[in-house]
């Protein structure tokens, strides 16, 4: 934000970044040499906008992506008043997944909520050492960056740091990651990421 | 969907049209202050007065309250910073507000009063603090929290602890200098003379008075102004202008006015009313408050919902 902007109390919500959701697909081929392979679960996560345009909006994504012969989307809401749309694809099929997350913001920001995008999350399953894992890709739309986010199956909120620290450095090639740590915020009870 | 539109334009578009009526009164006020703080600089340097001492400790007062508003703030207040171990749900709602707007994180502070309220201070946005009371925390519901939040974000966004400080220093300067030429009768003037002396100490009383005042009445509106412009914005980041009303109804203690006993049981004591509203007429009131009052606040934030809620 300008310094005029600033002086002058007119705060623009950034702009959000949707292409480099299309970097998946290599990454998720980098992924599988480390043996975390694709679920075919991806969504969307953004902030309801109150009033009818919303809610419209909504319901025309729905009907949009449910059009094909696929399970249709979910709609999930959270503790902290966000939407999550869920998209089910054949875990081969890791475009096709983006292509339809990508048509979601895209719905979203051309209905002007654009800046209500908080982020993104593909879902991709694993083992470490012989333990189970869920990892979730997250994209945060307003920074244009990646980070991996692996939560500890079966404890209360706790994350695998080092398997998110090995995925940084193993995808450092393929996606834009995030470099400030503090900004790897954790999405508990994400939906995909739990459910077996 | 939407049909056509000019794609590519203004992709980081909202749906909250810019307010140009707000921006502008924001721009007069502020070339009216700038104006009164040179004929005040002025004026000094005309009646003998060492005005460049005037400038220097205004310098200093700045630099003072600039660097150590936090500190100031949080220790006036009783607050203090809190991990997120300690308030999980707190930090969850501002990591996610700052992962939509793409800001730095501020600090989060929690001051022990059961008094609703909640403010954000600190020089840049690497150096804020928002921080909340107890109070409010029992009171608001997590969205009415998050609108809070968002607002008190917006104003570190807007960099309204720098705005306010330069706005003020002057003005709060003139006051003092007021008091100190009239208690002390401090000798002012080069001349030996005394006629001279008198004259000198008539002018920068009269003048320090009048910018004291002009300017305080003008820094008030500039307040009231940033705080209409730190609820659009919050808006614009929450698109739930209406949470944020809630929680201003409530904190004003105001929830009495939206009754919850039922029309008909409340019929019968109509007639004891003498005054059916009170008049919110101009008022001196209105002149020196630092927020402009919940009428005015939840009109704005009403027509903020229109916008989103309607065609784009």
């Amino acid at each position: 934000m300008g310094f005029l902007d600033a002086l002058l109390g007119r705060s623009k919500v950034k702009r959000a970044d949707l292409d480099q959701l299309f970097a998946v697909p290599s990454a998720a081929l980098t992924l599988a040499t480390a043996g975390f392979n694709p679920t075919g679960v991806g969504s969307v996560c953004f902030k309801a906008t109150e009033g009818g345009a919303f809610a419209q909006t909504e319901a025309e994504i729905r009907a949009l992506l449910d059009v094909d012969a696929g399970p249709p989307v979910e709609l999930t809401k959270d503790g902290y008043g966000y939407r999550w749309l869920l998209a089910r694809h054949d875990p081969d099929d890791v475009a096709g997944l983006v292509t339809d997350l990508h048509a979601i913001n895209v719905s979203l920001q051309d209905a002007g909520f654009g800046p209500s995008l908080l982020c993104s999350l593909v879902v991709f399953d694993g083992a470490v050492s012989g333990e189970q894992r869920r990892l979730g890709l997250v994209y945060l739309y307003k920074r244009g960056t990646f980070y991996p986010f692996v939560p500890l199956p079966g404890s209360d909120q706790r994350r695998d740091n080092p398997v998110e620290l090995q995925v940084r450095a193993l995808l450092g090639n393929d996606l834009r990651i995030e470099a400030d740590l503090s900004r790897w915020f954790a999405v508990w009870g994400a939906p995909g990421l739990t459910a077996h | 969907m939407t049909g056509e539109r000019d794609v590519g334009s203004d992709m980081s578009k909202s749906r909250i049209r810019p307010d140009r009526g707000l921006v502008t009164r924001m721009l007069v006020t502020m070339f009216l202050l700038g104006l009164v703080y040179v004929i005040f600089v002025v004026a000094l340097s005309f009646s003998g007065f060492p005005w460049y001492l005037v400038l220097l400790v205004a310098v200093g007062l700045f630099l003072a309250q600039y660097y150590f508003s936090d500190r100031i703030a949080l220790y006036a207040m009783h607050a203090r910073d809190v991990t997120p171990a300690e308030a999980p749900e707190l930090h969850a709602i501002v990591d996610r507000l700052v992962a939509l707007t793409d800001v730095p994180k501020p600090r989060v502070a929690i001051a022990d009063s059961d008094i609703p309220n909640a403010f954000a201070t600190g020089r840049s946005a690497r150096n804020s603090v928002v921080c909340v009371t107890t109070g409010l925390l029992r009171r608001l519901e997590p969205a009415e929290l998050e609108g809070v939040l968002a607002h008190e974000m917006a104003h570190v966004a807007h960099r309204d602890v720098a705005v306010m400080t330069v706005a003020s220093v002057l003005g709060v300067l003139a006051g003092f200098l007021t008091r100190m030429v009239l208690y002390t009768r401090m000798p002012i003037g080069r001349g030996r003379d005394s006629n001279n002396t008198a004259v000198a100490f008539f002018v920068v009383v009269i003048v320090s008075a009048l910018v004291y005042a002009v300017s305080f009445v003008l820094i008030r509106a500039l307040s009231r102004y940033r705080e209409l412009a730190a609820d659009r914005a919050g808006a614009m980041v929450t698109g739930a202008p209406s949470q944020l009303a809630s929680a201003l109804v409530k904190v004003s203690g105001e929830m009495a006015r939206i009754p919850t006993r039922d029309l008909r049981a409340a019929e019968p004591f109509n007639a004891f009313f003498l005054v059916p509203a009170l008049s919110s007429g101009f008022s001196l009131s209105t002149l020196f408050a630092t927020h402009p009052p919940l009428e005015v606040r939840l009109d704005r934030l009403g027509q903020l919902s229109a916008q989103l809620g309607g065609p784009a």
